[in-house]
């Protein structure tokens, strides 16, 4: 009897994991690989569990809205590629993006803004249908990209015209052109969506700005001991969902910071691999993964205990880290 | 008034940090001044009429740089434009120049003869003018011959072969046979090369003049294998500006030795193979324009343009006297696409900046070379350091 149960359970299982498409919380770990045009995946226990080839020049990825399916940004074929989170199945191709870099997704779930690296233009495309929507005109070599929860505005860095782009996307035009320290990079929200921290990567240090005034209200530079101020190149940053602290990747100085968000203030410095980039958080937050672009590995993070726990070889040059866990 | 009062105290509270406050319609104009017959652009025919080098007037690099700033000037309401000026072959480049400045062009990319560049930083210098040296590696220009308004953002040739040191060191190839040739040129190439072995302690086993001849009776100057046999050495340097010559060393010395410094392993302000920080994007909005690869002193000329807007946007100024000052000041930061963020020496206005070393289609290395430290700035192992210059405009 106990026996017959626990075959049925397994089958109740297996049941559910196979039903391709619908699949959630995977457990998997998703690393755009940009020099070695590969997707490397893992799993909860660090394994690698799959290397797939994917478009040229892989980075920005980000889930579909309903975390069924994962984009892909391909720089060199000017695609984003769409893909089966449960199956990792190539389901359809985006093309004549020219060369995407980043995106975020709008909270209508449908359109995916885009930075075109090359073409100075914010881009939005419909992810279900690949159409083209609009665009935007931006500062040389967009970057970064954040869309308000509320979906109201669009905000985009322009690294090498260090202005951070608002766009509103009711009167669907660029409202205001912040300038902001030198070469702009990625973005983030604290939770009440008050703030906008932005990495300015040549300048070492984080801008905040005001959503309400679009004005700088305060910078947060880092400097860990045994570096000096040129060699630190902040990138990706994160904050927590309770918007008590912000990781962010230290770039040339091999560090993770973290951030003390109320307070501006920099916690500590975790020593990662080589050119610490990309950043992601498991949903509940216990752990930080960060790409090591000149190391090719991925660094594991315990928040709690602010420890690496293990690093993990990956691909060439490790760019983008989604995590599907909830 | 009261509320621009107000703004302004809040960016006094602010310091460092950029503000937005611009909003009026004014222009800031560029001048390039190029000279009629200018002996660097006539195409250098070798013996069977082949064209060794096309050299390409830079103008280009500050189109790309202007470009850039498009979407700053949509933002400031403001425009950037360039202004160029063709000397005839005998006209005077000083009174050019301040009938330039006094319509409103008061910066100036200098793509003329070194002999123009001299008169003018020294005829000038007390002027409120901002001269850029875009072509020029003369050590002596930005030592002896230096000027407080005259800026150089191609790097000296102190500071190329100093990179290539860096790595001959680093990789212990350290007995070096230099083989130079006649011209002035050549010979302050192969001088800097010599400073710069002293420097990193670089063992100069012979110094081997050459010439482009096919004398029977000059043979030991004139062919290869006899040039470079007798010695024990890891490296040739060759010191050859022509390049006529140059072009045969390799693979024709006694020994098989690489070559470095005019052929070979080439130090570079920028290489069209460049691929880190950013490079590949300007590389490739530069071919978009110029239907060509960039070249050091394209960058150059494109570094001196992002440098001035970057100081007119940070200052809010078109005053010269302070955007030049904000230049050489400490809060002064340029994206060179190379790392290391640029900046200018105070005593001598150099443009620090990494070295790229580069071979026909790749770049090997870019320097400072990793451990290569310096107690300021580690771009300041590059070139005569401040107690080694002879210019103190500071």
């Amino acid at each position: 009897m106990t026996r017959w149960l626990a075959v049925s359970m397994v089958f109740l299982t297996t049941g559910s994991w196979s039903d391709y498409g619908l699949a959630r919380n995977t457990g998997l770990i998703f690393i755009s690989n940009e020099r070695s045009s590969t997707i490397t995946v893992l799993d909860k226990d660090h394994r690698v569990t799959k290397t797939f080839e994917t478009c040229a020049r892989p980075r920005g990825m980000h889930f579909s809205h309903d975390r069924t399916e994962f984009f892909v940004g391909c720089a060199d074929d000017s695609i984003i590629a769409v893909y089966d989170v449960a199956t990792q199945k190539l389901l359809r191709r985006i093309r004549q993006v020219e060369e995407p870099e980043t995106f975020d997704l709008h909270p209508n779930g449908r359109h995916l803004y885009i930075s075109n690296e090359e073409d100075a233009t914010a881009t939005v495309v419909d992810v279900q249908t690949g159409e083209f929507v609009t665009e935007y005109e931006t500062g040389e070599e967009p970057e970064g990209v954040q869309v308000t929860t509320d979906g109201k505005f669009v905000f985009v860095a322009s690294e090498a015209a260090n202005l951070v782009h608002v766009i509103d996307t009711e009167k669907q035009t660029v409202i205001k052109d912040i300038l902001v320290n030198t070469r702009p990079r990625r973005f983030a929200l604290t939770p009440d969506e008050r703030e906008l921290w932005v990495s300015a990567e040549l300048a070492g240090v984080v801008n905040i700005i005001d959503t309400r005034t679009l004005e700088i209200i305060a910078d947060v530079s880092f400097l860990p001991a045994g570096f000096r101020k040129e060699q630190v190149t902040p990138v990706d940053l994160l904050i927590t969902r309770g918007g008590a602290r912000a990781y962010v990747a230290l770039g040339r100085a091999n560090h993770v910071a973290i951030v003390d968000v109320m307070n501006r203030k920099v916690l500590d410095y975790l020593l990662v691999g080589k050119r610490a980039w990309g950043l992601a958080l498991t949903h509940d937050e216990s752990k930080l993964y960060v790409a090591n672009g000149l190391s090719d590995d991925v660094s594991i993070i315990d928040t709690a205990k602010l420890r690496v726990i293990t690093t993990v070889p990956v691909g060439l040059v490790p760019y983008g880290i989604l995590i599907d866990d909830h | 008034m009261i509320i621009k009062g107000l703004v302004v105290a809040g960016a006094l509270l602010l310091a460092g940090t950029p503000r937005y406050l611009w909003a009026v319609d004014e222009d800031f104009s560029f001048g390039y001044i190029q000279r009629q017959h200018d002996t660097a652009y006539v195409p250098q025919r070798g013996y069977t009429g082949l064209s060794l080098r096309d050299q390409h007037p830079p103008i280009d690099g500050a189109k790309v740089a202007l470009q850039e700033s498009r979407a700053m000037q949509r933002a400031l309401k403001f425009t950037f434009s360039l202004v160029t000026k063709q000397l005839e072959e005998t006209e005077d480049v000083v009174s050019a120049i301040e009938a330039l400045a006094s319509q409103g062009t008061r910066v100036l990319l200098l793509d003329l003869p070194i002999a123009d560049v001299k008169q003018a930083a020294t005829a000038l210098a007390d002027r409120d003018l901002l001269l850029f040296n875009i072509r020029h590696r003369a050590n002596a220009l930005r030592d002896r011959d230096c000027s407080p308004v005259l800026f150089h953002t191609i790097p000296s040739d102190a500071m190329l072969v100093d990179g290539l040191s860096q790595y001959l060191f680093k990789k212990r190839w350290t007995d070096v046979l230099i083989l130079e040739g006649e011209t002035e040129a050549d010979k302050a190439l192969s001088a800097a090369f010599q400073a710069s072995a002293r420097k990193f302690r670089i063992n100069v086993v012979g110094t081997r003049a050459f010439v482009l001849s096919n004398d029977p009776r000059a043979r030991d100057q004139t062919n290869i294998p006899l040039l470079t046999g007798d010695a024990r050495y890891d490296i040739v340097f060759l010191a050859d500006s022509f390049g006529e010559f140059g072009r045969y060393v390799p693979y024709r010395t006694y020994r098989a030795r690489p070559v470095v410094g005019s052929e070979g392993l080439v130090a570079s302000s920028w290489h069209w193979t460049w691929e880190r920080h950013g490079a590949p994007q300007l590389n490739q909005r530069f071919y978009r324009i110029a239907k060509r690869h960039m070249t050091g002193t394209d960058w150059a000329a494109w570094a001196a343009v992002k440098s001035v807007i970057e100081a007119v946007v940070r200052t809010q100024s078109q005053d010269i006297v302070t955007v030049r000052r904000y230049l050489t000041s400490d809060a002064f930061t340029l994206d060179t696409y190379k790392g290391a963020p640029g900046s200018f020496r105070k005593w001598n206005r150099q443009l620090r900046q990494a070295v790229l070393l580069h071979t026909h289609n790749a770049v090997v290395a870019s320097a400072p070379i990793e451990g290569f430290l310096h107690q300021a700035n580690n771009l300041d192992t590059l070139g005569r350091d401040r107690p080694e210059s002879a210019c103190r405009i500071d």
